[in-house]
């Protein structure tokens, strides 16, 4: 059994991964930023944590390999492939205000992940407060030693793609990036896919 | 179909997005301070408004009011100490490190950065610091990092923050990723975490400056990171410092065309918003 799900440019989406199953997350373009949340698809409180991910794994980006923690430190997924090779989960996603403080305040107009992260939650019940710092899949976001941090050119190509095998009945956020300011969706957001299989 | 944006437009974006970078990235750093020297320097009794020891392992809570200050100073042998924040006004709007490190194009948060919030405003500015040895990345302790050392009945983070957040009436789903003070964690070039013990010394201490009415939570445990993690922490002092004229120059207002941004959003919602 499979599903597919094209997400079209700069949209959200939601879906249920169950335990077992398998996400896969097709950058169909090239360098696209996914900026995704999970949640425990039976109690939301308990929900993805990039701190803890981070930590746990004792490094600083995300990867075949990578486990996926939730906020009560039990692995929700796990990164099994990815043909892309490094994913962010430090810079979050982009606001409107946020906009306003990085690239001036004549951007506050712009579309942003958070207003999809909002309505995209709101039909599962949730609210802001339920936004956490997120996974930003495709995203390439290097931190030097010295702590400098910048959006970099994407380095994924047409048809990059990572899976994630669910450890838990997971509710997957997505907000199909629509920042138009750096370059992480090469400055021309595209459409991705996203496959579920058993 | 997809409709492709034009080659000029992606030009002209990626002009504008390059001139930023060079800004923040190669200007900035260069016009920030050196570290405060240590220890602190005492304070009058006049000035303080609380002063609080919080127990090794402990977590205490505290409204902090715009223009106040805060001066946390762990004690001798040191621990790291987990900062959460929320303003009093919405508590929706909390402390946000994504957007503090993205915004400032560095994790280096030390003198002269600021602390926003996931609006686009600014929280808490730091105003001393004598170590510049702090984590955005790795969070704090949890049962299951101390229950790993062997030390299960050691108190930690995780836990103090829910018990702190339920002093304001939250709960688990409002906790935002902490920013761990006084934890010298690193991205060394191969991606992975260092822990800099260098960086630290006795009599370290920073203060941060209220840029909104806020109720914050602060956790007295050590990082999990800390090849010392399975003890218990020293005692941590926190004081609470009266609020003092800010100069038009002021280091945190002025340092960084972000955080001049962030202060015109903040005074936006004390106009009209």
């Amino acid at each position: 059994m499979e599903t597919i799900h094209e997400i079209a440019a700069e949209k959200p989406w939601s879906g249920i991964i169950r335990a077992g199953q398998t996400l896969r997350i097709e950058d169909t373009y090239g360098q696209q930023a996914n900026d995704t949340l999970f949640y425990n698809a039976h109690d939301h409180g308990e929900r993805y944590s990039s701190q803890d991910t981070l930590r746990a794994q004792g490094a600083a980006y995300v990867t075949t390999g990578t486990a996926i923690m939730s906020s009560q430190g039990r692995v929700m997924l796990r990164v099994t492939a990815d043909t892309s090779g490094r994913h962010d989960t430090s810079a979050g996603c982009c606001s409107c205000e946020s906009n306003t403080v990085r690239f001036g305040h004549d951007t506050r107009y712009q579309h942003a992940c958070r207003e999809n992260f909002i309505l995209e939650l709101a039909r599962h019940g949730m609210t802001k407060r339920d936004i956490v710092a997120n996974l930003n899949f495709f995203m390439n976001v290097p931190i030097s030693p010295n702590g400098a941090m910048t959006v970099d050119d994407g380095i994924s190509s047409p048809g990059d793609h990572l899976e994630l095998v669910a450890e838990m009945d997971v509710l997957c956020v997505i907000s199909n990036c629509p920042q138009i300011n750096n370059p992480c969706n090469g400055f021309d957001p595209t459409p991705i896919r996203v496959l579920i299989r058993d | 179909m997809h409709t492709h944006r034009t080659p000029d437009q992606i030009a002209t974006d990626r002009q504008r997005y390059l001139d930023f970078q060079r800004q923040g990235m190669e200007f900035t750093p260069k016009a920030l301070p050196q570290p405060t020297p240590r220890p602190a320097p005492d304070v009058a009794t006049d000035d303080v408004r609380l002063q609080e020891t919080v127990p090794g392992g402990w977590y205490t809570t505290l409204n902090l009011n715009t223009g106040e200050t805060l001066r946390l100073a762990p004690g001798a042998g040191g621990s790291a100490v987990s900062l959460a924040a929320w303003s009093v006004r919405d508590p929706s709007e909390r402390l946000c490190l994504p957007d503090t490190i993205k915004l400032q194009w560095t994790t280096d948060l030390t003198k002269g950065r600021v602390i926003f919030s996931d609006m686009g405003r600014v929280m808490l500015s730091i105003t001393q610091d004598s170590s510049g040895a702090h984590d955005a990345l790795t969070g704090g302790s949890t049962p299951e990092t101390v229950a790993q050392l062997g030390e299960p009945a050691l108190r930690n983070t995780r836990d103090n923050m829910v018990l702190a957040a339920a002093r304001m009436g939250l709960d688990k789903r409002d906790i935002p990723a902490l920013l761990n003070l006084f934890a010298p964690v690193r991205v060394d070039a191969q991606g992975g975490f260092a822990w800099r013990p260098a960086m630290l010394a006795r009599g370290d201490w920073v203060e941060l400056r209220a840029e909104m009415d806020l109720f914050v939570a602060l956790s007295n445990c050590r990082h999990p990171l800390d090849p010392e993690a399975g003890k218990v922490p020293p005692d941590l002092s926190v004081t609470c410092l009266h609020p003092v004229p800010v100069p038009d120059d002021d280091l945190c207002r002025t340092a960084t065309a972000e955080a001049q941004r962030g202060f015109e959003n903040n005074d936006r919602l004390k106009g009209a918003l």
